[in-house]
């Protein structure tokens, strides 16, 4: 049961990386949009993620649920240490949240518009920078469980550059799964041609951003390069990633769309893949070499069957659910703008 | 303000914010889906604008919920650490069982608003109560692990280790039943005379009257018929809490001296030095009635209670005096509006009865935060009751007031705001709903 408590725990972060992440990215690309194109960029994201909106954070919940329940040690301690970046993390859900569905459903259409946009664009740039940092200082080995001053217990845990590349890395991959999923969304050619453009940029951002990443580990001694390519699920999985995303691009140049989203998923699954193999079943790295593992640290057998089994029982009503909704949006999807009236 | 007193009062302010929202957001749902099946059986056009309205209340009042809902998930650990570390495995179950329920929520919340003449309506109308029903399941399971804090069960402590965990026991625990039932019904009472309320003011307005009274009546009835079920629940909730948590019954009612025969306070200002109560009306033997169904039983006071186990006495008293002289206030409304169903039918369009639903318009809410006041500084110096003391959960994390203060401001602009969108929604009635 602790493997299927483990597979869900590692889904619903692949689950919230992606579609959280393409609902985040959606944002980032309203902030990245010249003014005049604002606007259509709005109507089609919001025709898009409408529906599925509120899902696509439930994710999270699940994970925390997870971790809190299945890995309290582990939870607990990610609480103390990374207390601040989680807090700024969910300032940004907050605002992030409300804004959008203010936007959406405030009843006067007016300046307050301008309000929430900032607040919605803003927010949806922080929150998956801190998710990425909160990611990165997990594995980085900052964690100094004896640290004595604020400073090193609290600061320094989770304000260095590995962390921080790691976050700008994950707020370019959010930008580059929405711009992908948008593509699909509007029938405009002008519209699809801005949107294929903004992936590339996004992929391209990715892309310094992962030589930051890489660039900050090396100067942090943070064995990254090991991580990655010192076992042969890392290697396949980084091969089969940059193929696909040779094949991306060729689309993207060819106007081909029907298999962007899924190639785009299937790089960000595989670089979930590479990052979380080499260090299973550990999940945080402390100062000095010590751990926190899903397989040791872990609740005790009655209550990782208990919630094994909710996981199961769950997914049984949420899956077919949340699949007729996207299918039933994705085939007839809204009429930008007149989701309400 | 040291650390500990600002993780409290963050965590309660938290609380105090998402419970209003929560309340609503699993309430709502079912006032729109009898608007919604009135509109499908008779075809009147004013039952579809009010389940549209209310449908974008809901919206509002389900994002705000769903986000302050998650930072409570984290908070637990920002706050309470030393909690989790041990509480999670035990207590997560009904965590776990709400994760799904919340889910669904929101899975059936996207059909309903983005399913406008998309599917069939029947199908649509039912995941309007899907909303409901799995919201109220979600307020069900969060108050079940609540209610653990309060009675823990499905563990055994040996040595301060936590040891042969049970979590469908710790699920179950004594408590739940009456927590879960106190608190559901409260949220209907709470929301059906707020919303009945607004309606209210607006019909005596003379705005969009139809389209109001309408509203008003279906709020109003959920209300009303739930503020008279309270009472019962009420009753249940305090023998229960008798049995467990003598030291809470003792602070509610400011209970310092251990009798037979004790007499029911109404209002009162404790002396918590002097051990006495000055200015409070007496009801000989009520309490032990209340407390054990019996006039001449002994009731157990704060004296029989190490004093470093005493929770805050006054706060207690307080606010169990609000939530109950509040109660009271709407169960007499209800009876005045059921009489006047029955009845006295021309009441029904006299303007002292609007104007009292008018009045009555934030009791509801302010029972439920008094209450939720009751429960939880009722339990103090616990977290887990008999367990655990609060003090030694709270996070090593010095400079906790800041973090209290930015909530706070987060907390209040967002109460603003809502408060605003909610005005420009009842002010755009006339042009968005009711055009006729």
């Amino acid at each position: 049961m602790l493997y299927v408590v483990i597979t869900f725990l590692w889904t619903s972060i692949l689950l919230y990386l992606l579609l959280g992440g393409a609902d985040f990215g959606a944002g980032i690309i309203e902030l990245f949009t010249s003014k005049g194109n604002k606007a259509v960029t709005r109507k089609t994201l919001y025709s898009a993620i409408g529906p599925i909106w509120e899902a696509n954070h439930m994710w999270l919940i699940i994970a925390i649920v997870i971790l809190f329940v299945g890995f309290p040690v582990i939870y607990s301690t990610m609480s103390v240490n990374l207390h601040i970046p989680l807090t700024i993390m969910l300032l940004g859900i907050i605002a992030r949240g409300t804004a959008f569905t203010f936007r959406h459903y405030d009843a006067v259409v007016d300046d307050m518009q301008h309000v929430y946009n900032s607040i919605f664009a803003i927010s949806s740039f922080i929150t998956p920078l801190f998710l990425g940092i909160i990611a990165g200082s997990a594995v980085s080995g900052h964690i100094d469980p004896q640290a004595d001053t604020f400073l090193s217990a609290y600061i320094f845990s989770w304000l260095h550059w590995f962390s921080v590349s790691v976050g700008l890395f994950t707020v370019a991959i959010c930008g580059f799964l929405a711009s992908v999923y948008l593509i699909g969304e509007t029938q405009n050619e002008h519209d699809r041609l801005r949107f294929a453009h903004k992936a590339q940029f996004f992929n391209i951002g990715a892309v310094i951003c992962g030589i930051l990443v890489f660039t900050a580990a090396y100067v942090e001694q943070i064995p990254l390069i090991e991580w990655v390519f010192g076992n042969w699920v890392g290697r396949i999985a980084i091969v089969s990633a940059t193929l696909s995303l040779i094949w991306m691009w060729y689309l993207l140049y060819q106007g081909k769309i029907g298999l962007l989203r899924p190639l785009a998923g299937f790089q960000v699954t595989m670089i979930l893949l590479t990052t979380t193999y080499r260090h299973f079943p550990n999940i945080v790295l402390f100062k000095g070499g010590g751990y926190l593992s899903l397989l040791e640290h872990s609740g005790q057998e009655k209550t990782m069957q208990a919630l094994g089994l909710a996981l199961l029982l769950g997914s049984v009503f949420i899956l077919p659910a949340l699949f007729y909704l996207i299918y039933s949006f994705q085939k007839k999807p809204l009429e930008a703008g007149s989701a309400d009236h | 303000m040291n650390d500990f007193i600002a993780a409290r009062s963050q965590m309660a302010l938290s609380l105090g914010f998402h419970i209003v929202f929560s309340c609503i957001g699993m309430v709502m749902p079912f006032f729109m889906a009898v608007a919604h099946y009135y509109w499908l059986k008779t075809d009147e056009i004013v039952y579809k604008n009010v389940t549209k309205a209310w449908s974008k209340g809901v919206a509002i009042f389900f994002a705000t919920g769903a986000v302050s809902g998650t930072v409570l998930s984290f908070e637990l650990g920002l706050l309470w650490p030393g909690f989790m570390k041990h509480a999670g495995p035990i207590f997560g179950m009904p965590f776990s069982l709400e994760g799904t329920a919340f889910f669904i929520e929101a899975i059936a919340l996207g059909f309903f608003l983005y399913g406008w003449d998309r599917f069939n309506k029947w199908f649509h109308w039912f995941t309007g109560v899907i909303v409901g029903v799995s919201g109220l399941a979600s307020g069900i399971l969060v108050v079940a692990a609540n209610a653990w804090m309060n009675s823990p069960a499905g563990f055994d402590h040996i040595n301060g280790q936590y040891l042969n965990i049970d979590p469908i026991k710790a699920m179950f625990n004594d408590a739940w039943f009456s927590q879960a039932l106190h608190m559901t019904i409260a949220a209907f009472v709470a929301t059906g005379f707020a919303v009945a309320g607004v309606h209210a003011l607006m019909i005596l307005k003379g705005k969009n009257v139809l389209f109001h009274t309408k509203s008003f009546t279906i709020a109003a009835a959920f209300g009303c018929v739930a503020a008279i079920l309270q009472p019962l629940s009420g009753d249940i909730s305090a023998k229960d809490v008798a049995i467990r948590q003598p030291a809470k019954l003792a602070a509610m009612e400011a209970h310092f001296h251990t009798e037979k025969s004790a007499s029911l306070l109404v209002g009162g200002i404790p002396d918590e030095e002097k051990k006495e109560v000055n200015y409070a009306v007496k009801l000989p033997g009520f309490l032990s009635f209340l407390a054990h169904g019996d006039f001449q039983s002994e009731v157990t006071g704060l004296d029989k209670i190490a004093p470093e186990n005493h929770p805050p006495v006054a706060i207690t008293h307080y606010a169990f005096q609000i939530m109950v002289g509040m109660g009271m206030a709407m169960m007499l409304v209800s009876v005045l509006y059921f009489l006047a169903l029955w009845k006295q039918k021309h009441w029904l369009n006299s303007p002292w009865l609007l104007k009292l639903f008018v009045a009555a318009t934030p009791l509801g809410f302010i029972a439920v935060e008094a209450g939720w006041t009751v429960t939880e500084v009722g339990r103090q110096p616990w977290i887990i009751y008999g367990i655990m003391r609060t003090a030694d959960a709270v996070t090593p994390m010095p400079g906790i007031a800041y973090s209290f203060y930015l909530f706070t401001a987060v907390y209040a602009s967002l109460a603003v705001i809502v408060i605003f969108m909610l005005y420009r929604q009842i002010k755009m009635v006339g042009t968005l709903y009711d055009k006729a």
